[in-house]
């Protein structure tokens, strides 16, 4: 038989361009069934206490964990920040049982209340080397997305999935648009990733990229370290998108190398050759483009109980007659519940007290940029620093940053995720306004009735020093 | 998990933007067993007074027997807590309607039998014109009838599927076991991909 050629077309289909979803989707689809939902292979898979519903499910069924060198546990959810050698509060020390319990009956590697390595679970993923570029990690928490950073496909999911992983390796999935959010130019003094976050959900709302897969360029992006970089795709979440991702370069393989459950020798060699494929095409056409002046945004800060109702630290809280119509009655209840008045100037609301940590911004070069601010001064309220893993916490401490915090009057406690949820007592009595460097200012996520303004970790260390919301960028670095 | 095509309940109006599943159910909550019953736990600071009692214009405290929840845009966003949904399906609802949801709420409430129907805001606005009566919420169709309109939903075709047939997925996958296992053959050549150590 005679070799056939090619048919054109199959050269167009071969060469069309395609997206970093694209090649990361492919690459991990086992099976697509007629109704274009795509069964996905999970590489990595995170567990913490609250996965307790998924492994009832799985007991229930009578099932095992498909893959436990690919399943990962971390006590982080309910852990105590203080008083860890006596639990006091039974709940929270059966939380943290059972999940030793269920790492330990299906052979899981588990960083738990005692172990060194212990953290937050986007923080210890990464800080492992278990975060790879072009993996696909999935997690029972929201914030999973953090590890897109990575150039990894990385996704929250319920229990009912979790439990499907766990019996599985695998989950049924399918394929998102992709959204492209293109930060031109750079970012001026005093701003963060944090601030591009919120800069975007502001502009286009908490559902302005619901059911995407958002993919963060421009030079501002790859300005960022890795931890910048995580800090932006952790909040991708909050503004609807199910994954946030930015392609891998020098910087990430750099943050990578050397740790522990990273690959070594021939396999790193292995690696990097296909993770520099790991971009998108020029050309590729996206569901949606959005670019934003990197230059233009200022240090930002929420205001209401939705991540979207945030402004720029100069401005004025909005008029309700000037938002969209749709926004007007979250926005007066929003006004109600957090006890502050349109037209006001944000910059001067008072706080009664102030936390730096979560998978957000919990992270060492975080907790450097809130030291700058606090070295020498004294904060005017009092606050809680809860660094991101037990390592970020003994590096700190070998920089001298717990001294900074302490001497300024600040609690240093602990890593877990304290006071972004609550879940481990760690509460924002009823009434109380707490600036705050973590994702959500949802009514009472903090504890019942707390009031949650969300910013970058030196803009709650300003906080803390002035009492009051306070433009970072005019206190300079003493 | 039963499947099922057709449901008939009465519906409750909750017009409010942005409800997260911090405020479904507290984060207070998620330590105890589900036997417990999570329906007490819905909703829990939202429906009730500062003084802790439950308000009695909140809507859903005023109609007990509900099934059916007409919400406002952006429901269940925030953390993947599936309790939220939990407390929901103890609390008695089976189909939850607005205009947008949060992503795994969503996944979330079709793995446990509930239906996350997207609808327009014009079609909310015409099914809250008249609230009293029953509801028919029609999974084939994607409609749901009330005594004065007939509006229409969407809802992913996969997805109807799945709670048509009250579907397990874990079953489904184990009947793709031989394709999972040369999935895997192939990852495991790329050594780089596993876990060093
Ligand atoms: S720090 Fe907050 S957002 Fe991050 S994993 Fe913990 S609870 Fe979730």
């Amino acid at each position: 038989m005679l070799p056939f050629p090619a048919p054109p077309f199959m050269c167009i289909f071969m060469e069309k361009p395609s997206t970093l979803l694209d090649k990361l989707w492919a690459d991990h689809e086992i099976f697509r069934r007629d109704d274009g939902t795509s069964l996905m292979w999970v590489d990595r898979h995170l567990v913490h206490e609250g996965s307790h519903h998924a492994f009832a499910k799985l007991a229930a069924r009578g099932a095992d964990v498909a893959e436990p060198a690919l399943t990962f546990g971390v006590a982080d959810h309910y852990v105590p920040t203080r008083g860890r050698a006596d639990i006091k509060d039974p709940d929270i020390a059966r939380m943290i049982a059972t999940l030793e319990k269920n790492a330990q009956a299906h052979g899981l590697t588990l960083f738990g209340l005692r172990d060194p390595r212990q953290g937050i679970v986007h923080v210890v993923g990464p800080e492992q080397g278990l975060t790879l570029p072009g993996l696909m990690i999935n997690c029972g928490d929201s914030h999973t997305s953090t590890h897109g950073a990575f150039g990894a496909l990385a996704f929250g999911i319920g229990a009912t999935e979790v439990a499907h992983v766990l019996a599985t390796q695998t989950l049924w999935q399918r394929k998102p648009p992709a959204m492209r959010i293109t930060f031109e130019g750079d970012l001026g003094f005093g701003v963060t990733a944090k601030d591009m976050a919120l800069g975007w959900i502001a502009e286009l709302g908490a559902d302005g990229a619901r059911g995407h897969a958002v993919e963060y360029a421009g030079a501002a992006v790859d300005a960022l370290d890795m931890a910048g970089r995580m800090t932006l795709c952790n909040l991708s979440i909050e503004g609807g998108a199910r994954f946030g991702m930015i392609a891998p370069d020098a910087k990430t393989y750099q943050y990578v190398k050397g740790r522990a459950f990273a690959p070594k020798g021939d396999d790193w060699d292995a690696a990097v050759a296909y993770w520099a494929t790991l971009r998108t095409d020029a050309n590729a056409p996206f569901a949606s483009e959005v670019r934003i002046n990197a230059s233009a945004i200022a240090p930002t800060v929420t205001w209401g109980t939705s991540p979207e109702q945030a402004v720029p630290i100069d401005a004025d809280l909005p008029d309700i007659a000037a938002l969209p119509k749709d926004k007007r009655a979250a926005a007066e209840a929003a006004y109600d519940y957090m006890g502050l008045r349109p037209g006001a100037p944000v910059a001067g609301t008072p706080v009664d007290q102030v936390f730096i940590g979560s998978c957000t911004n919990g992270r060492l070069e975080d907790l450097r940029a809130a030291a700058a601010i606090l070295k020498g001064r004294k904060a005017r309220v009092p606050g809680l620093v809860s660094p991101g893993s037990a390592l970020i916490k003994a590096q700190a401490e070998a920089e001298g940053l717990d001294a900074i915090f302490i001497l300024a009057g600040l609690e240093w406690v602990a890593s877990g995720c304290s006071m972004c949820v609550g879940m481990n007592g760690d509460l924002v009595e009823p009434g109380k306004r707490c600036a705050s460097s973590t994702n959500r200012n949802f009514r009472g996520r903090q504890g019942l009735g707390s009031r949650t303004h969300l910013m970058s970790p030196a803009m709650v260390a300003a906080a803390a020093v002035k009492g009051e919301i306070t433009d970072v960028r005019t206190m300079g670095e003493t | 998990m039963p499947g099922w095509t057709r449901h008939t309940g009465q519906a409750v109006h909750l017009p409010l933007e942005n409800v997260d599943t911090d405020q479904l159910i507290p984060a207070r909550f998620m330590s105890r067993p589900r036997s417990d019953g999570y329906g007490d736990y819905l909703l829990y600071d939202v429906r009730r007074n500062d003084d802790g009692v439950l308000s009695p214009d909140f809507p859903i405290n005023q109609n007990a027997g509900a099934s059916i929840l007409i919400a406002g845009g952006n429901f269940g966003s925030g953390s993947s807590r599936e309790a939220a949904v939990y407390a929901l399906v103890d609390a008695g609802f089976q189909v939850v309607i607005a205009p947008s949801f949060g992503d795994i709420f969503s996944s979330n409430a079709v793995n446990n039998g509930v239906c996350p129907a997207r609808m327009s805001r014009e079609g909310i606005a015409r099914l809250t014109d008249a609230m009293a009566g029953t509801f028919v919420v029609d999974l084939e169709k994607r409609t749901i009838n009330s005594d004065i309109a007939t509006v229409s939903f969407e809802l992913d075709d996969s997805w109807a599927t799945k709670l048509i047939n009250g579907w397990d997925d874990i079953d489904l996958t184990l009947q793709h076991a031989d394709q999972i296992a040369q999935y895997r053959a192939q990852r495991s050549k790329q050594n780089w991909a596993w876990p060093q150590n």
